[in-house]
């Protein structure tokens, strides 16, 4: 086993936590927040499109409601959303209330926003005559959207990182609306890392919660460093 | 004869008092070498103590009589416990004995003292699908929760009321880890567990005043009583304050962390907490008043036969 020779092996045995705890809370994180992240992504882009290309009555106004939604206060979409699927809310027939599927809502609430912002403004900066040329080489709207989307791609994984690290290092939406469950065998079922880093140091278990804490930035990190990675093959920021 | 003798130590006494007074200004914010005047004491405690508005009231009193300040840091009663063991507070109020005793067995507490105490309550839907409403055996009754696989929602936090649910588990013979389904575990506040439970009409155990505090909200019923209503001792909730060893650390203000525990368990100290209200309920019952006092309080629970371990 290489493992044993590893000068971590030591730390890694004395770690002050169950392997099968930490390995079910980053599944349940990035489970929630790759989901939240690729809906937003999704519901942004032909937006941040649309509202890009097009000039319309109230574009100002989406504009800045897009913008003031980036710095939207996260406990308050925990609290909408949590009003929204309990018993006694209008979804709450579906019992979303306290499952991933109701940290999912909340934090595409949150990320769509700032995905669609950011992304607004990559693709506001893609120059006008790339898509006339476009047009003018008798592309369909299709056509002249998805050049936009390969000249603005750095902007856009940008907008997209911006989003996920918005989601993945949210606490107090998902406290609320997800309850940091775990079952008895020390599983996770809503628990994430922000929300178990939470408790850890409520209960002064700041060892397991440094540890955790490291383990989320190295995951922010590996993220990050896959995202550039696929956008700057041939161009990086122009 | 008497009658001068009374008037001679008066005079003396008086005297005496004066002459302190002109010393140490009490009352004042000088920060005076002599008296404890100006000093600040740090309590980590438990958040039903603090967010019953108990210690507001309690420390009101203490602060204007000596002119010090007490900072209350509410913290669960791992946290608590945890922040005096760091030095970083200079005594705690906490509920849960297991973990007190630790804390002074490693030496880390000294004088402990018994303070109040409540009592916890298990609370569910009104379904009860358990079949455990009116029981008076919390043993039995989370027994039952078990075999029915009724939905049950823990602190999990390593508060004196997880502690407690626990030590109710282990009573019951029933192993915690091997829990299905049903039982979740949902690390947060009281409040926060009495809402998430409320959602799912689910089972859970909960200290008296925080479930009243929230009663009009919630549709939670209490099934099993605690010893306040003449429920199982099983499900007693008792406080205890004890100071930091200042031997362990000695930047602690063991001075001052004796003077309030003095004056908690005095009888002043003990009546504030007897008549303590909220909405017309009683929610501490004052220990250190009690006519048998508990001489052992001092000694943690097993002592002599982990002291053979160690």
């Amino acid at each position: 086993m290489p493992l044993e020779i590893s000068p971590l092996t030591p730390l890694l045995l004395e770690v002050p936590f169950e392997w099968n705890y930490i390995r079910s809370i980053i599944r349940v994180s990035l489970y929630v927040s790759l989901v939240a992240v690729t809906l937003s992504t999704l519901c942004s882009l032909p937006v941040a499109l649309f509202v890009g290309f097009k000039d319309f009555r109230g574009k100002a106004l989406l504009t800045s409601i897009i913008n003031t939604g980036m710095g939207f206060p996260s406990v308050v979409v925990g609290l909408a959303v949590l009003f929204a699927v309990s018993n006694q809310g209008p979804l709450g027939s579906l019992e979303l209330v306290f499952t991933p599927e109701a940290m999912i809502m909340s934090q595409f609430v949150l990320a769509t926003p700032v995905i669609a912002g950011v992304s607004l403004a990559a693709v506001s900066s893609v120059e006008r005559n790339v898509r006339d040329a476009a047009f003018a080489m008798g592309g369909t709207r299709l056509d002249v959207a998805l050049v936009t989307i390969k000249e603005a791609r750095y902007g856009i994984a940008t907008a997209v990182l911006a989003g996920f690290g918005r989601a993945i290092s949210e606490v107090g939406s998902v406290l609320i609306v997800g309850g940091n469950i775990a079952g008895a065998d020390g599983t996770s079922r809503t628990r994430t890392l922000t929300t178990a880093i939470q408790l850890e140091a409520q209960q002064g278990r700041y060892e397991t919660a440094m540890i955790l804490g490291g383990i989320l930035v190295v995951l922010v990190l590996l993220v990050n460093a896959i995202v550039v990675r696929l956008g700057s093959d041939d161009g990086g920021y122009r | 004869m008497t009658i001068q003798r009374r008037a001679y130590i008066a005079t003396v006494g008086g005297g005496v008092v004066a002459g302190l007074a002109g010393c140490t200004t009490l009352g004042g914010d000088n920060d005076d070498e002599a008296g404890i005047s100006g000093e600040t004491l740090t309590l980590t405690t438990t958040t039903s103590t603090y967010q019953t508005g108990l210690l507001d009231e309690l420390n009101a009193p203490f602060q204007d009589r000596y002119g010090v300040t007490v900072e209350a840091i509410p913290k669960g009663t791992g946290d608590a416990l945890e922040t005096a063991r760091n030095g970083d507070s200079d005594a705690v109020m906490v509920h849960a004995r297991s973990l007190e005793d630790e804390f002074m067995e490693d030496g880390y507490g000294v004088n402990r003292r018994d303070l109040m105490f409540n009592d916890f309550v298990i609370v569910g839907g009104p379904d009860d699908p358990a079949s455990i409403a009116g029981s008076d055996d919390a043993a039995a009754a989370f027994a039952a929760i078990a075999d029915s696989e009724s939905m049950f929602f823990s602190r999990g936090d390593n508060s004196g009321t997880h502690t407690k649910e626990l030590e109710i588990w282990d009573e019951a013979g029933f192993d915690v880890e091997s829990a299905g389904e049903w039982y979740n575990d949902s690390g947060g506040g009281m409040g926060e567990i009495l809402n998430v439970a409320n959602e799912r009409e689910a089972c859970t155990l909960a200290d008296r005043g925080t479930y009243l505090s929230m009663r009009s909200n919630i549709d939670l019923e209490i099934l099993v009583q605690g010893p306040v209503e003449g429920g199982p001792e099983l499900l007693a909730n008792p406080y205890g304050i004890v100071a930091v060893n200042p031997a362990v650390h000695d930047h602690v203000n063991y001075d001052l962390s004796m003077a309030y525990i003095g004056y908690l368990t005095s009888v002043e100290g003990q009546e504030i907490i007897e008549n303590y209200t909220v909405e017309g309920e009683q929610l501490f019952f004052a220990k250190a008043l009690a006519e048998d006092p508990n001489f052992q309080q001092y000694v943690p629970a097993g002592w002599q036969s982990s002291d053979g371990d160690d």
